[in-house]
């Protein structure tokens, strides 16, 4: 039992047999899932769509978990996508021939500063004003959309511009563009906050910001830090984004992301309340939740339920990941045992 | 007292967590109209008595009776429905509600369904004044000091069917005046029959207050005494299993270490010329010198802790200069502070010092790395090395520097605080209450330390509500008295009588 304690200790040790156990369930009910054919020199499939389709919410996830592990939350990610599309559509412009305003990487550099800036005013909004997180980032939740709307002139922007398209539609050796910065984007992270001391800092803080300011700890700076990467994340999601429809659409790119990231983040085992977190859980967590989606359309289930499907799916998953719910399971086993 | 029956009888305890026996076989018996202090170090086992005694833990064998009968209480709830009741060293309760609902939280009486506010405040007034106190009970509690607040948390779990009351270091954040309040109370419930156990760290209190003593050490029962028949110095040394000789030893070297620091104080490390904070903190000044141990002594609420926050830059000060080694210093946060060399051990602990959840390694090497900034990042076995050594050198008792902070004992984490501090190499270390809530040995351990610190040059400021703790350690002493700083006393003014002079006479 040594080993079974030591491996079901690990914290994506849970989120990795919920998404197992989604996959399973799979295997035998959903036909064809798992089939993945070649077209064109590219992977299709079920489990392709849930890698590109998930990249965004991934995305989103890396940079929210290391907000949430300050014990802080960032609900304007949603909208700060639909900026970022916005922005990147606007300078790109919807020239039919694809013969772009602006070089492309200028559009992208630009959409994201813009987000970073976006970032730093809610890190300036927690760190230095005070404000509590969820209120802080209301304002963008609400503003950003606003912002996304007026620099699309209220219209939905089409682009064009093909090379563009990489990002979201394109594929690399058989499998989607978009997974690469997943990749490469959590190895940075994880580099920087676990290579360096800015992942004890961050936890530090999350822990307990009176006793990291009194350890000689810059605590405002590592918020502002944390909600400007955050920033970042939601601009290059919605790069994503946007690159996979070729549009930007103020109303509704990147709604009720923030949900699903926040979701992603808490099922890989980073808690709300702050302290230790887990990039890797938080990928795996953002995979349970676009394998959901998946799941419920292959399946079948009739649209008006779907949501109470998913809503059910989450509820047990988090029981599952609670040691006070698994405990309570063991506990009613063994006392069974005792009794016969 | 006579010998009837006891209230509660704990028989052949045995507990046991992974690694440490931390009961075994203890007996304990508690009677009715008595106050029954239980004494011991920390790690000695009093914690996890009291734990078992009111459902938190249970018991891996051994039996408990309630009067007479046997009872398995599984949690602290079912604890106070059989009448046992505890009130914890860190209070418990709402300080945004008003005094009574703070009282009947839980348990509002009602009428028609919804809170009957006038008789919730009546039945309020008269539960206190059973404690013998007359406030406003319709006032927040954030409105009252930290005695009455007390005060409020016993008159909370008493109620028709408490039998018996278990205060947990109430006396540890009160000053003297408070403490009596409260012994009046005690004192009070006892005579109406209620049992009281007490558990403290304050030797004199125990002797004040309580009619029959509960030594345990290292899980042990050591004994069951009368206080009356048990001399103080023999209690000590049951609780620490030394030799008396042992125990003195520190009083000697500090004395000793006095008069080397007068010569060797001669680089001023932190002056002070009229600094201070308007409502904080009156204007002071301070000199410390190289190998100096600056005492603070005054009561609670004299204004030590507001000076100690003021010289970390936790609060700015408003007027008046500070240097730090002759040059003009402009700290204004903690991490300036840091960056000048003073060091700040908190007295809160929980609340400002310890992350329950991070490893005590990276707890020792917090603040180093936070100096070094985010990427000079110590590697692992840079880190093992200073958090290793530090854990050695101050005796922290833990399996591995990769446990969780907040398995440690109090006086355990207190060292943490210390380690953490010291690996910054500091100039000046202040300390503020670095020895409350914990047990004599680790006090004297921690002393100790201070004294070495000293003598390798490190100027110290140490706070300390225990006068005696302050002397022993300090080779001059600031009196201070309702935020302003009222004297200092040097060489043979150094006594607690004379301290206390010049609090009563408020110079």
């Amino acid at each position: 039992m040594a080993w079974w304690r030591s491996i079901s200790s690990k914290k994506f040790f849970w989120p990795f047999i919920a998404l197992l156990f989604l996959l399973v369930f799979n295997l035998f009910f959903t036909p064809h899932f798992f089939r993945v054919e070649v077209k064109e020199g590219h992977l299709y499939g079920n489990v392709i769509d849930i890698l590109k389709n998930g990249a965004p919410i991934m995305i989103l996830a890396i940079g929210l978990t290391l907000v949430i592990a300050t014990k802080g939350i960032d609900i304007s990610v949603g909208s700060v996508v639909a900026v970022s599309a916005g922005v990147v559509a606007m300078l790109i412009g919807g020239d039919l021939h694809g013969v772009p305003k602006n070089p492309i990487w200028y559009a992208m550099v630009v959409a994201v500063l813009v987000c970073i800036a976006a970032g730093l005013w809610n890190g300036m909004l927690v760190s230095r004003i005070g404000m509590q997180p969820i209120i802080a980032t209301l304002i963008l939740f609400v503003a950003g959309r606003g912002i996304a709307m007026v620099t699309t002139n209220a219209m939905v922007v089409w682009l064009y511009a093909k090379p563009f398209a990489l990002l979201g539609q394109g594929y690399v050796f058989g499998l989607p563009f978009s997974i690469y910065i997943v990749v490469v984007l959590l190895i940075i992270t994880t580099l920087f906050t676990r290579r360096t001391a800015m992942g004890m800092f961050i936890e530090a803080v999350g822990i307990n910001p009176k006793a990291a300011r009194f350890a000689g700890i810059n605590a405002k700076n590592i918020l502002l830090g944390v909600y400007a990467f955050s920033g970042f994340c939601a601009g290059i999601s919605g790069l994503v984004v946007c690159s996979t429809v070729m549009s930007a659409d103020g109303n509704n790119a990147g709604l009720g992301y923030e949900l699903d990231a926040i979701l992603a983040v808490v099922l890989g085992g980073t808690s709300l309340n702050g302290g230790k977190y887990y990039l890797v859980g938080s990928i795996i967590g953002a995979l349970i939740v676009e394998t959901l989606t998946t799941t419920i359309y292959a399946f079948g289930v009739p649209p008006e339920i779907s949501r109470v499907v998913k809503a059910i799916v989450v509820w047990g998953m988090c029981l599952l990941q609670s040691s006070k719910f698994r405990s309570m399971i063991a506990g009613a086993f063994t006392k069974k045992e005792l009794s016969v | 007292m006579a010998e009837t029956a006891p209230i509660v009888e704990m028989k052949k305890i045995n507990k046991t967590f992974p690694g440490v026996k931390a009961l075994s076989n203890v007996d304990f018996r508690l009677f009715r109209g008595e106050v029954h202090a239980l004494m011991g170090q920390n790690g000695a086992g009093k914690s996890t008595l009291v734990k078992v005694l009111t459902g938190v833990y249970k018991q891996d064998s051994g039996a408990m009776l309630l009067n007479g009968k046997p009872i398995k209480p599984d949690s602290p709830l079912a604890a106070q429905k059989l009448g046992i009741n505890t009130v914890y060293q860190e209070v418990n309760l709402c300080l945004n509600l008003s005094v009574a609902e703070n009282i009947f939280i839980g348990k509002e009486p009602k009428r028609l369904g919804r809170i009957d506010w006038k008789s919730m405040n009546r039945k309020a007034e008269e539960v206190l004044e059973r404690l013998n106190i007359r406030i406003d009970v319709t006032r927040t509690l954030a409105s009252y000091s930290i005695a009455i607040q007390q005060m409020v948390a016993i008159a909370r779990v008493l109620d028709s069917t408490a039998k018996v009351l278990i205060l947990d270091e109430p006396t540890s954040s009160l000053d003297e005046h408070e403490v009596e309040q409260l012994f009046k109370v005690i004192r009070k419930l006892r005579d109406e029959g209620l049992a009281i156990l007490f558990i403290t760290h304050f030797l004199d209190q125990t002797y004040q207050i309580s009619d029959r003593i509960t030594v345990l050490k290292n899980g042990d029962f050591v004994g069951e005494f009368e206080t009356s028949k048990l001399p103080k110095l023999e209690l000590i040394t049951k609780m620490l299993g030394k030799e008396l000789s042992e125990f003195s030893y520190s009083a000697k070297s500090g004395q000793k270490r006095e008069q080397g620091a007068v010569e060797q104080g001669k680089q001023s490390l932190l002056t002070a010329r009229q600094f201070g904070l308007q409502g904080s903190i009156a204007p002071f000044d301070l000199e410390l010198g190289q190998g100096e141990v600056l005492g603070l002594a005054g009561l609670l609420g004299s204004g030590r802790t507001e000076m100690a926050r003021l010289l970390f830059g936790i609060d700015n000060a408003d007027q008046g200069e500070l240097f730090v080694k002759g040059k003009k210093s402009t700290i204004n946060s903690p991490r300036g502070a840091m960056m000048a060399g003073i060091g700040y051990c908190t007295e809160d602990r929980k609340n400002e010092g310890i992350f329950a959840e991070l490893s005590i390694r990276d707890n020792i090497i917090l603040a180093v790395q936070a100096r070094n900034g985010t990427f000079k990042y110590l590697s692992s076995k840079r880190k093992l090395e200073i958090a290793d050594e530090l854990i050695k050198v101050l005796g922290i008792k833990t399996p591995s520097s990769s446990s969780e902070a907040r398995q440690l004992s109090g006086g355990n984490q207190q060292k943490v605080m210390l380690a953490r501090w010291l690996a910054t190499k500091p100039i000046v270390l202040i300390l503020d209450e670095p020895t409350r809530g914990i047990d004599v040995g680790a006090k004297l351990e921690i002393m100790e330390q201070i004294l070495n610190l000293g003598r390798e040059g490190l100027g110290i400021i140490f706070i300390s509500s225990e006068f005696e703790e302050v002397l022993r350690c300090s080779s001059k002493v600031a009196v201070l008295k309702d935020k302003v700083k009222i004297a200092e006393l040097h060489g043979e003014e150094m006594t607690e009588n004379q301290i206390m002079r010049t609090i009563a006479g408020g110079k």
